[in-house]
């Protein structure tokens, strides 16, 4: 164990800025990569099952 | 191919504003560092070489479109694809009209300008050969980028984005034999690897471009 | 014999390959955590404070691990480029099209934390360092192929256009790291360099390789994730996307869906 206590983790010796920055975007450029994806594919599926529907409607009217 | 530069350098002379445009780019940019940053003679002197050759740059890639954008537009271009004589040789031609209206001119000018900056005799040498080596490389380069960029929306500035990352070599050997020569240690090596990257330049480049014609016109 | 032959193949369209991809990403994912947690435990409580730069060498275990991935992504994604190219296929262009997202955002993540890194090092948050140099060349040739690709409306020529100027690239990024690495040495007074790293305590190693892995398996789960989202999108008009169970509208023709 390198740490005596919670706060001596985040302080990082002084350098806890640097580090935590660095972390810090990682961790949420690497979450948010996924989660716009998920967006961008639930999009897709939308913009499918209306135009599915649109033609189930058309079947059905002509 | 000769056939197709010389046709080319017609057309060039007939539409003498759009190079003349590119040329008086030139040594408006050139002459705007000295006057955003100071006449301090030995500041200007050290960064000579990297302006110059950066303006060198953009000029070169003002005139990339004019390339095959015309062409295209009226379909000379097609005509050209079509036709029994080997791609590689017309896109040759237009390669070496090209360079002699953008980029020579640029090799004639830059000594002029380079006085500019208070550069001695010999750098201003030193710069010209470069120049004179890497000039035909931009053009060979920047053609691949004309020939994808083909018809595409945005062109011009997408063609900068996607051609400046791959000058930046000789940019480097560029500027770096002016400053390597004005620093004593001798503008052999770099302008030896200038001739590398023209020699690598001259063989790849027009096959790649080829394609990349062929690509943009199915 | 033949048999494995004609496998391989039956992959190589979207439609096989998009049930495939659904099932290998829990996998990835699921070992993206795995060597993600074992990279981190070891990265900040096994890995010893370093003599010269003390708890701020801890950012290598993602500097390193986002250079390598950003330079392996570009290499791949180029080579799919040209398969697509030469073999005249939809999906391996498509890989293309999905890995450099990821590899651009690889070579950006490189880009920030050795920025971060350089700062308490060094000084100044942009060092013209060789390596870091041509990390930010490198984004910039991401940036070209995805712009390239965006402005194209036939995917096809966006496919075996991208393809060109990947390969291009990827001939000149060994002759630009070349050039950067002699304009860094010929520039340079003081000898800075985040090239010169700490001398690797085991440990530390093994941090960073762990880290790379995660890195990599997290590549490979987005990339698959982002390939069948393309696939949905320039397969839009078959039937088996329209047949797809995630399509399927629901039966109540009254039901607006989502």
């Amino acid at each position: 164990m390198n740490w005596n206590s919670a706060s001596e983790f985040f302080a990082m010796g002084g350098y806890g800025l640097y580090v935590w920055g660095s972390f810090g975007v990682c961790a949420v450029v690497l979450a948010l990569e996924p989660y716009l994806l998920s967006r961008r594919r639930q999009a897709i599926l939308r913009s499918l099952r209306r135009h599915a529907l649109a033609e189930r409607m058309d079947q059905e009217i002509g | 191919m000769l056939a197709v530069m010389r046709r080319d350098l017609l057309l060039a002379m007939r539409r003498k504003t759009e190079v003349l445009t590119a040329l008086f780019f030139f040594i408006i940019v050139t002459s705007l560092f000295p006057l955003g940053i100071g006449p301090e003679s030995a500041l200007l002197r050290k960064i000579a070489p990297g302006v110059l050759w950066v303006g060198a740059l953009l000029a070169t890639m003002l005139g990339l479109q004019r390339m095959f954008a015309s062409d295209h537009a009226d379909g000379t271009l097609e005509q050209m694809v079509l036709s029994p004589t080997p791609l590689f040789f017309l896109v040759a031609g237009k390669n070496a009209a090209h360079w002699l209206v953008s980029g020579l001119p640029l090799v004639v000018l830059a000594p002029l300008l380079g006085v500019q900056f208070d550069l001695d005799p010999e750098s201003l040498g030193v710069l010209t050969l470069g120049l004179l080596l890497g000039t035909p490389v931009l053009s060979l380069v920047g053609a691949i980028g004309a020939a994808l960029t083909l018809g595409v929306r945005g062109g011009g500035v997408l063609l900068s984005l996607l051609v400046l990352p791959l000058y930046i070599p000789t940019l480097i050997f560029g500027a770096g034999a002016v400053q390597a020569h004005t620093s004593g240690l001798g503008a052999g090596g770099h302008l030896s690897l200038l001739a590398a990257l023209l020699a690598m330049a001259l063989f790849f480049a027009p096959w790649a471009t080829t394609a990349a014609l062929r690509i943009s016109l199915e | 014999m033949s048999n494995r032959i004609v496998n391989w193949f039956k992959f190589a369209s979207p439609y096989s390959f998009y049930p495939v991809a659904g099932k290998m990403m829990p996998w990835f994912w699921a070992l993206a955590a795995v060597f993600g947690v074992a990279g981190l435990w070891i990265g900040f409580f096994v890995a010893p404070t370093d003599a010269t730069q003390g708890e701020g060498y801890r950012i290598i275990f993602i500097h390193v691990p986002a250079s390598w991935l950003s330079m392996f992504i570009y290499l791949v994604m180029a080579m799919w480029a040209g398969i697509g190219l030469a073999l005249n296929t939809r999906l391996a262009g498509m890989m293309a099209q999905a890995l450099a997202p990821t590899g651009a955002i690889m070579a950006f993540l490189s880009l920030w934390t050795g920025a971060f890194w350089g700062k308490p090092m060094w000084g100044t948050w942009w060092v013209w360092d060789a390596r870091l140099t041509s990390e930010l060349i490198l984004f910039f040739l991401y940036l070209g192929f995805i712009a390239l690709q965006a402005a194209i409306d036939d995917p096809r020529r966006a496919d075996k256009a991208g393809a060109i100027l990947a390969l291009v690239g990827v001939v000149n990024v060994p002759i630009i790291y070349f050039s950067v690495k002699w304009w860094n040495t010929l520039h340079q007074g003081s000898s800075v360099s985040l090239t010169k790293s700490p001398s690797m305590a085991q440990t530390m190693l093994w941090g960073m390789l762990l880290m790379a892995l995660a890195f990599w398996m997290y590549s490979l789960a987005v990339a698959l994730k982002r390939l069948r989202t393309i696939i949905l999108e320039r397969e839009a008009h078959t039937d088996w996307v329209q047949n797809l169970a995630e399509v399927r509208a629901p039966a109540n023709l009254t039901e607006v869906p989502a």
